[in-house]
């Protein structure tokens, strides 16, 4: 669907994206991710043709945007970072506008602002100055712009930035509910975000992509192992070292806490072994008290920081 | 071009969304009236001279005022960007915006024919040269804009495209008026340049190629350098 080849953009001297290749399927969420500065606004800029790359080829379909441009812009609907729209106009209005230069006939231009009124909830601000709109509001109005006439593909660039968790959450359910049928790319810098909505994901650093897989087998290899956290009563931390360091699979144990009566233990296993049956069994033979117990694997967190370290 | 004409549209609107253009209405026409009619009875002439005779200097100030939220404004809410990844080229927004202030700039002038209304009721007005005054008054107003254009492309801020247009369109209105200062060798190009001289022309009923070359030629320039910098911005 989209093909993106050793893209690259200087701004001056600086490199802002730096050889990006990427290859983003038919109804495929790709999450493009990546600390602040990491290149991607940019990339998304160009693939929308609001930039021109300095290098590097962009297709979308058949179309390529140094000759389609047009075309492109016409399959494709963008969510520009916080959604700049115009202040003094009406919210309807703008759509109206919208569905206007996009050719978006005008009976079907009254059912799909209907529509999209009803799929981001903004039924009730469509007679109010886009500048008066809450944050909220305003990120839903372009979104709605974004989807006016039932674009092949979804560009959204941080869609969720500066919404509450309540927002934040009903943002990334229509993204879901439209992802079922749309080819959707979308930046953000929060992790779980990628986690929850995303069929894949893009690692952004420094204008070089340095991971791109789906979100769950990211985890699994560069994650490579998971822990296991347990939390004792009526128990020392001698004898928990003892019992429960040699059990097969565990490849380290910590002491996190240890309070009056209270034990906090990480241990770190080795992703392929599974040893919380034998953790189990052991724990079941000694006078401790089961408090908690439970395996956290290696979050999209820890990979994320793992590879966008400075160094 | 359906394109440009759809953006035309929607900035022409947006003029009257804003209190702007009902200030910059409400002023030109206290100015232009008052210089106007304040003069008019003691050269007891039934003519609009005086009224044309003025109108460069008043659109220095108010066309600049007109075009200069045009790219500034975009530029600074950064609505540029949704605009732009619609499908539309930079010649489409360039040429909507373009025509929208001509379309404003005329609006402003309807007005103004109560002027010729009250003057040929009042003696023998010689249609011929309100007629084409009122041509060249357009003219004035698209090369104007053209330059204010320019200048809202440059930069986010409005008050400074205003000024920076302002200054540029005096300038051009008053080089021919400062031309002791400069060495006769240069005399006929700033003579060449100097908007005042054109339009007298024009507004005189003088309807020359060179004049209307000018005024045209202005556009252009204003309107390709405009283009250049929009595609400085990609």
């Amino acid at each position: 669907m989209i093909r993106v080849e050793s893209l690259t953009k200087y701004y001056h001297a600086f490199c802002a994206v730096d050889h990006i290749t990427l290859d983003v399927r038919q109804g495929e969420i790709l999450g493009l991710l990546g600390p602040n500065g990491a290149g991607k606004t940019t990339t998304l800029r160009m693939l929308t043709g609001f930039l021109k790359p300095t290098s590097g080829s962009i297709r979308v379909k058949e179309y390529t945007i140094d000759e389609q441009a047009l075309e492109i812009k016409n399959i494709l609907g963008y969510l520009p970072e916080s959604a700049p729209l115009y202040h003094d106009m009406l919210v309807y209005d703008y759509l109206r506008f919208v569905a206007d230069i996009r050719g978006v006939g005008a009976a079907r231009t009254r059912a799909r602002i209907g529509e999209l009124g009803d799929l981001c909830s903004i039924n009730e601000v469509m007679h109010q100055p886009i500048g008066e709109l809450s944050k909220g509001y305003k990120q839903r109005v372009g979104l709605a712009h974004a989807m006016l006439n039932d674009p092949e593909v979804l560009v959204l660039d941080e869609p969720t930035s500066g919404l509450d968790p309540n927002q934040i959450v009903e943002i990334r359910e229509i993204i879901r509910r439209i992802g079922r049928e749309k080819t959707i790319i979308f930046s953000t810098h929060i992790l779980s975000e990628a986690e929850a909505t995303c069929d894949r994901v893009a690692i952004i650093h420094r204008g070089k992509i340095v991971a791109d897989s789906s979100t769950a087998r990211l985890k699994e290899t560069l994650g490579g192992r998971s822990r296991i956290l347990i939390t004792l009563a009526q128990a020392d931390a001698a004898a928990a070292q003892r019992e429960l360091a040699t059990v097969a699979g565990v490849t380290g144990l910590a002491v996190l806490e240890q309070t009056d009566g209270h034990l906090r233990l990480q241990l770190d296993c080795a992703l392929a072994a599974d040893p919380r049956p034998e953790l189990y069994r052991r724990i079941k033979q000694t006078s401790w008290e089961l408090l908690d117990f439970h395996q956290d694997t290696q979050t999209l967190e820890a990979v994320f920081r793992e590879l966008t370290k400075e160094s | 071009m359906r394109q440009a004409l759809r953006i035309c549209r929607k900035e022409f609107q947006a003029y009257f969304l804003s209190p702007i253009a009902y200030i910059v209405i409400a002023i030109f026409l206290l100015v232009t009236g008052w210089f106007f009619f304040s003069t008019f009875f003691l050269l007891n002439q039934a003519s609009l001279r005086n009224f044309f005779g003025l109108l460069p200097t008043v659109f220095a100030f108010v066309v600049p005022a007109v075009t200069m939220r045009l790219f500034a404004e975009e530029l600074s809410i950064g609505s540029y960007e949704t605009l732009l990844t619609l499908p539309v080229t930079d010649q489409d927004v360039i040429a909507g915006k373009f025509l929208a202030s001509g379309a404003f700039i005329a609006a402003m002038l309807v007005p103004t024919l109560a002027y010729p209304v009250t003057v040929s009721l009042l003696g023998s007005l010689d249609w011929g040269p309100v007629a084409s005054g009122y041509l060249g008054a357009l003219l004035l107003g698209a090369a104007y804009s053209a330059i204010g254009l320019l200048t809202s492309a440059f930069t986010r801020n409005q008050i400074v495209a205003f000024i920076v247009g302002m200054a540029i369109c005096i300038g051009l209105t008053l080089v021919d008026q400062m031309l002791f200062f400069v060495p006769r060798a240069l005399l006929g190009t700033l003579t060449y340049l100097a908007v005042d001289v054109h339009f007298q022309n024009i507004a005189k009923g003088i309807l020359d190629t060179r004049d209307l070359v000018y005024f045209l030629s202005l556009c252009f320039i204003g309107l390709y350098g405009t283009s250049l910098v929009l595609k400085a911005k990609h």
